[in-house]
C-alpha cells in the first residue's frame, strides 16, 4: 500500500490569474516582499499495490492520462509506502 | 439533419439545444446520455453547454473519458459533423478532437453577455451561410473560455483559417476590450483539421429567436443543416 502524494502545476509559460490575484491578496496583507504565486493542485492518492516500482508506474500513467493536462501542466509525485491494509475478518 | 444531444451529468444547455433542434429549426433530435454508445442514427452530435462532472480537476476532463466520447471520436472520424459548445468545447480540447485548452477567465469573473463575433472563415460546414468578415451577436456564459494553445499549434490554426469565430467590437475589430475572457488572438471558436469538428465558447443556441435577443445562432446551425442537402 503506497500513498501518492501528487502536485500538479502551471507550465512557467502558461499565465496564472488566480496565482496572480493571491499575491495582490498578500501585498493587501502587507507581505510586499511576495514576488510570485503560483497557485496549483494538491492530491493524495492511496494505492494498493505490494511493488514500489509498479504504484510508481501506475501513478505516472494516472498523471499522464488524467490528473494532468500535458497542453498547460506539469506533474510531480512522491511515494510513501503505508501499512497494509489489515486483511478482511481479522480483528474486530 | 438528425441532430444528438449529448448529455453527460451536469450537462445543462442541452434543454436550450434541444428546443431550437425541434421547434424552431423543425429537425429530428434526440437526447443521447454518455453511457449511450450509439450515434449511427445521427448527421451531426452537438456536445453542450454546462458543468460536466461538476468542472472537477480541469473542465471537460471527467466527461472526456465518458463512454460516449469514443463514439463520438469515431463519429467524428467518419467526417459527420459534430459542434462542442462552452463545456462542450473543452470537452473536446480534452479529448483531442480539437488542439488547445480553455483556461480560467483572466479576470477570473463569471461572464454572461453578449459578444460580437467576427466570422473569419466562411468556408466550414458551420459558416458557409455567414460571410467572411460579418459580425454576428451571440451570448457567452462560463468562467473558463479563456483559450490557450502552444505558438506552434496558433500558428497552425492561423495559416490553416482553422480560427472561425474571434471576439471583436461591434464594427468587426479584433481589440483586446472586445476579448471578453483573454483568449488568445480573440479566439472564440475553431475547427480541426478536417474541418468537421467545430469548438465555440459563445453559446448559439441561446441567439436562435428574435424574443431571445437574436437569431445570428441559426447562422452556424444552418449552415450545417445545407451540408447534408448539398
Amino acid at each position: 500500500m503506497f500513498l501518492a502524494k501528487v502536485y500538479v502545476v502551471l507550465k512557467p509559460t502558461v499565465n496564472d490569474p488566480q496565482g496572480l490575484t493571491i499575491k495582490g491578496g498578500l501585498h493587501t496583507l502587507g507581505f510586499g516582499s511576495v514576488k510570485q504565486v503560483r497557485a496549483g493542485k494538491y492530491m493524495e492518492i492511496q494505492i494498493d499495490e505490494a511493488d514500489v516500482a509498479i504504484a510508481r508506474e501506475k501513478v505516472k500513467a494516472m498523471c499522464q492520462k488524467l490528473l494532468a493536462n500535458p497542453v498547460i501542466e506539469t506533474y510531480r509525485f512522491d511515494l510513501e509506502a503505508l501499512p497494509a491494509p489489515a486483511p478482511a475478518g481479522s480483528g474486530r | 439533419m438528425r441532430f444528438g444531444v449529448i448529455v453527460f451529468p451536469g450537462t445543462w444547455s442541452d434543454r436550450d439545444c434541444y428546443h431550437v433542434f425541434e421547434d424552431v429549426l423543425r429537425q429530428p433530435v434526440s437526447y443521447v446520455w454518455h453511457k449511450e454508445t450509439d450515434l449511427s442514427r445521427f448527421d451531426c452530435v452537438v456536445l453542450p453547454g454546462g458543468f460536466s462532472y461538476g468542472d472537477y480537476l480541469r473542465p471537460g476532463a471527467i466527461a472526456r473519458f465518458s463512454p460516449v466520447m469514443a463514439s463520438v471520436e469515431r463519429f467524428a472520424a467518419e467526417g459527420k459533423l459534430v459542434i462542442g459548445i462552452c463545456n462542450g468545447f473543452q470537452i473536446l480540447c480534452e479529448a483531442s478532437l480539437l488542439p488547445g485548452v480553455l483556461l480560467t477567465n483572466a479576470h477570473l469573473e463569471y461572464r454572461c453577455q453578449w459578444v460580437n463575433l467576427r466570422v473569419e472563415n466562411d468556408f466550414t460546414p458551420f459558416s458557409s451561410m455567414c460571410k467572411r468578415g460579418q459580425v454576428l451577436r451571440i451570448p457567452i456564459s462560463h468562467h473558463d473560455g479563456n483559450y490557450f494553445a502552444d505558438e506552434n499549434t496558433l500558428n497552425e490554426l492561423e495559416t490553416t483559417g482553422r480560427v472561425v469565430f474571434r471576439y471583436c467590437t461591434s464594427g468587426g475589430e479584433i481589440t483586446p476590450d472586445a476579448n471578453p475572457n483573454g483568449a488568445l488572438h480573440n479566439i472564440a471558436g475553431i475547427v480541426n483539421k478536417r474541418g468537421n469538428v467545430l469548438g465555440m465558447m459563445p453559446h448559439p443556441e441561446r441567439a436562435c429567436e428574435d424574443i431571445l435577443g437574436g437569431e445570428d445562432g441559426r447562422l452556424i446551425f444552418g449552415s450545417a443543416m445545407r451540408v447534408l442537402t448539398k
